[in-house]
């Protein structure tokens, strides 16, 4: 079945058994391979992309879900100035051990800090840690992942 | 493959990272292990369907070379053929184009058995219903054994003459899933006459060893792909992977990539130890401790793997960092019908710490003692001889350690305070704290007489250095901790110093990266290198220089008597854990975290600061959350990351540490090991932080909600001193 939707802002359209889990669609028809599968159920949020501005864990959505959605995924984002300033913040804080879920942490913090009611107040430790719960670390313990939230934030406006 | 890992983790921080799952190879076979599904059996025959053209099964009679892993001992079979030890244990390896068909067929194979009675506990091993699974050809108390030793210091009956109080009990630690978020996986192929095989890996030379075994060919070689976390998980199971894989590569001579699903590797991948304590403790009139027995039962499951070497750091470790004049310790490593158990981050320390923390706590409290005063009397110094009957090596900081954390944590003011709280009040405070070492490196003398690790450097005609050494980059930050050692030794800028990818055709092997080796053996050996080229350097012009292991004189080891030095060197840690808990659901919220370390010397705060919080968060996880309990015929009944839960970043708070400066004289830079240091005290600090706040002893990890509860309101004795599996059971009912 062909299903379209916007990725990384360019219209796509594949053509997919309409069950198919959105995270194999974007791995194996797409070549968007910074998704990974951790669990396959829903748990980790290894998989997961920004859909229509929501967090997703893409193992779970089957493809037809995504039918007319605005999809953003890491390889769309790690080239614009406030994906960058993710990454190098994440770097910075050396929140990345063995970088598996990496991917699924830089768009939780993206997708944080991008929908902050007030974009110049830095969240606080708990709202940065309630919205990285979705997504599992077993290397770092979350901290420097938590650090890099706050530097993000800082230089957030400067971009 | 890239060869350059500079930055430093920023593939991996953009998605460009390629891990086994994300590399492309032209016609790409799949691949599925076909595995037991009784615990323990004879096998009587195998029906296989009629395949369809292209799809192929491969089994033991396949095996070029021979049919083991050669994991320590060589008992571990790659195929079964004759009789299955556990359930899940690989009989045949299937082949095809399409995964699903592939499950189709697994569904059509037939296995006739003669199931025998398993056994899933040393309880159970102990009794050899239906005769032994290992040894059964031992004397009666040899058998099931896979490995036993004793250690003795000092005069056990004559301390216990100076005892006027005698304690005793039973304490016990359940499994731990590694949980790695990258899963077991590899892909094999064939390239210039040699059987290749990529992947998820911590020890590619072992698995280069393992499948040159299974082929009976040296015409092998193996490469490390970005691997998303081991803890020891990564270091034995390959082999499994790797010694199927290799059969069907040499055969179909097409890429074959073999990956399991989470549900496959929580259920049949290696796990933490569960582990059995009694001790038997003297304490003299004074609050001294004159004398400790202590027996711990290991269950190994049904290979040997590392049991031996888990087996020897647990017991090398039991008295922990305090000075017990007379102890003695005996264990056992017991085969059960069970996963085999493997390495995980601490390698028995862990529990071993558990333990005696734990009854240290038990004791103070029966005589009406602080706890953590207790312990400080009776801490190593400088004076002290281990538990194997050396002397200490360097200065101990252990009093500076805890002053700091007690000060830092407001401990002794928080106890008080805890200890006359309102017990029937909603919300219940503790705090407890847990003291731990580490050996660093192998234990014994393995690495000089086992591992004899090389290390190369490899200048090129621009001066720019790459490091060749086969110890991997698993999250723990080796890529940039080895370059730094290297630079800042060849006073060189860090960009000029690169790690070569983990190639067995192109790295020595400087041995495994377990153990928390990597640091103070192949960094040091690094270290020498350097100043080796520093030596004879040649500006612009191609030069290499190898370095090899010679241990440090002081370093005496002797395997037979079991006494002198069990590690190189040791460091040392000390954790604070402050929580709630929620005296309606038993629910325990952690506040505060607190941590201190020696280590030598940090060559990268960052790094090191990484592996405490991720080390103390994986141990909390240990001490109360991560239950994996089995059922009746020996299977897992936690098959996902929905039942088995580890902390997320809500779980845990800010965790406060520091660390003291206590330069190693025969470390890089002065540093020790501290990669499994960060594991071993979180979960005894955790257990002791309950105790204080709900008034009881605990006697076994995790301490989950439910066993709280139970505490509290349930049956008053009977589950705190239960084992996990027993615990497992009583949840069931």
């Amino acid at each position: 079945m062909k299903i379209s939707f916007k990725l990384n802002s360019e219209l796509v359209t594949v053509d997919v058994d309409p069950l198919q889990p959105l995270l194999t669609t974007l791995r194996d028809e797409l070549h968007m391979q910074a998704a990974k599968q951790g669990c396959g159920e829903g748990e980790c949020g290894s998989c997961s992309v920004i859909m229509n501005n929501l967090m997703v864990n893409t193992c779970l959505i089957p493809t037809i879900q995504a039918k007319g959605a605005a999809l953003v995924t890491l390889e769309g984002l790690r080239d614009t100035p406030k994906g960058q300033l993710v990454i190098n913040a994440l770097l910075e804080a050396k929140g990345v051990q063995c970088g598996f879920c990496t991917p699924s942490m830089v768009l939780a913090l993206y997708h944080l800090l991008d929908n902050r009611t007030y974009a110049d107040i830095t969240p606080t430790d708990k709202q940065i840690r309630q919205a990285l719960a979705g997504n599992l670390c077993r290397c770092t313990g979350y901290g420097m992942i938590v650090e890099a939230a706050k530097i993000a934030a800082k230089l957030w406006g400067e971009v | 493959m890239d060869r350059v890992n500079i930055p430093f983790k920023w593939q991996e921080a953009t998605g460009r990272s390629q891990f086994i799952s994300d590399r492309h190879f032209d016609n790409l076979l799949e691949a599925k292990l076909f595995r037991s599904t009784c615990a323990r059996a004879k096998i009587l025959n195998i029906t296989l369907p009629k395949l369809p053209s292209g799809y192929f099964v491969f089994g033991a009679k396949d095996v070029p070379g021979r049919n083991e892993l050669p994991i320590v001992l060589s008992d571990w079979p790659v195929f079964a053929s004759s009789e299955v030890r556990y359930l899940g244990e690989v009989i045949l390896l299937l082949v095809g184009p399409d995964l699903k068909e592939l499950d189709r067929l697994a569904k059509l194979i037939h296995v006739e058995y003669q199931q025998l009675t398993p056994a899933f506990t040393p309880q159970d091993s102990k009794q050899l219903i239906q005769g032994a699974i290992h040894n059964q050809d031992a004397i009666d108390d040899l058998k099931n054994v896979f490995d036993r030793h004793k250690l003795n210091k000092g005069d056990l009956a004559a301390g216990f003459s100076q005892a006027e109080h005698i304690f005793e009990e039973s304490i016990s630690t359940g499994y731990q899933e590694h949980m790695y978020l990258e899963t077991q996986g590899m892909v094999g192929y064939h390239k210039d006459g040699k059987v290749v095989i990529e992947g998820s890996m911590q020890c590619p030379w072992y698995v280069h060893h393992c499948i040159s075994t299974v082929l009976g060919s040296e015409d092998v070689r193996v490469i490390q792909t970005p691997t998303g976390g081991a803890f020891g998980g990564k270091e034995d199971y390959p082999d499994v992977l790797a010694g199927a894989l290799c059969v069907a590569v040499q055969r179909l001579k097409q890429p074959i990539r073999l990956v399991l699903s989470r549900n496959e590797d929580i259920a049949f991948t290696t796990k933490r130890h569960p582990i059995n304590f009694h001790y038997r403790t003297g304490v003299d009139s004074q609050g001294k401790i004159v004398a400790m027995d202590v027996k711990v039962d290991i269950n190994a499951g049904a290979y040997l793997s590392l049991s031996g070497i888990v087996l020897q750091r647990a017991i090398t470790t039991c008295t922990n960092v305090y000075d017990i004049p007379n102890a003695t310790v005996e264990a056992t490593a017991w085969a059960t019908n069970t996963v085999p158990s493997g390495a995980f981050r601490g390698f028995g320390s862990p529990q071993t710490c558990f333990g005696i923390e734990t009854h240290l706590n038990h004791i103070a409290n029966k005589l009406g003692l602080d706890a953590a005063e207790f312990k400080r009397a009776h801490l190593l110094t400088t004076k002290s001889k281990t538990l194997t009957g050396a002397d200490i090596f360097g200065d101990l900081v252990l009093e500076k350690m805890y002053a700091e954390i007690c000060e830092s944590s407001d401990y002794h003011a928080k106890v008080q305070a805890y200890r006359q709280q309102d017990r029937g009040a909603n919300k219940l405070s503790g705090i407890g704290m847990a003291l731990f070492q580490h050996g660093c490196g192998f234990a014994g003398d393995l690495e000089d007489t086992l591992v004899k690790a090389v290390v190369r450097l490899v200048k090129d005609d621009n001066d720019e250095i790459e490091i060749q050494v086969s110890n991997t980059d698993i999250g723990q930050g080796l890529s940039l901790t080895f370059c730094k050692i290297v630079a800042d030794t060849l006073k060189r800028p860090l960009s000029s110093v690169r790690l070569a990818a983990v190639d067995t055709q192109h790295v020595p092997d400087s041995g495994p990266t377990v153990a928390s080796r990597s640091i103070v053996i192949v960094g040091y050996l690094l270290e020498k290198a350097a100043e080796k080229l520093t030596d004879i350097w040649l500006g612009c012009t191609a030069q290499s220089v190898e370095q090899r292991y010679s241990k440090p004189d002081y370093h005496q080891w002797d395997q037979q008597a079991f006494k002198g030095n069990a590690y190189q060197a040791t460091s040392y840690g000390i954790n604070v854990v402050e929580l709630e808990v929620d005296s309606a659901t038993g629910v325990s919220e952690i506040t505060g975290l607190w941590a201190i370390y020696d280590v030598g010397h940090v060559i990268d705060e960052a790094v090191f600061k990484g592996q405490i919080d991720g080390g103390f968060v994986q141990a909390l996880g240990y001490g109360g959350l991560e239950v994996m309990t089995l059922d009746s015929e020996g299977r897992f009944q936690q098959t996902n990351m929905a039942d088995y839960v580890i902390p997320t970043a809500l779980d845990v708070p800010k965790i406060h540490s520091s660390v003291v400066d206590n330069p190693y004289q025969y470390g890089p830079q002065g540093a020790k090991g501290g990669g499994e240091l960060t594991h071993n005290g979180g979960a005894a600090a955790y257990c002791a932080a309950i105790e204080c706040a709900i008034n009881h002893p605990i006697n076994a990890i995790p301490v989950t909600p439910e066993v709280v509860c139970s505490l509290l309101y349930g049956k008053k004795s009977g589950l705190e001193s239960m084992t996990q599996e027993e615990q497992g059971h009583e949840n069931q009912l």
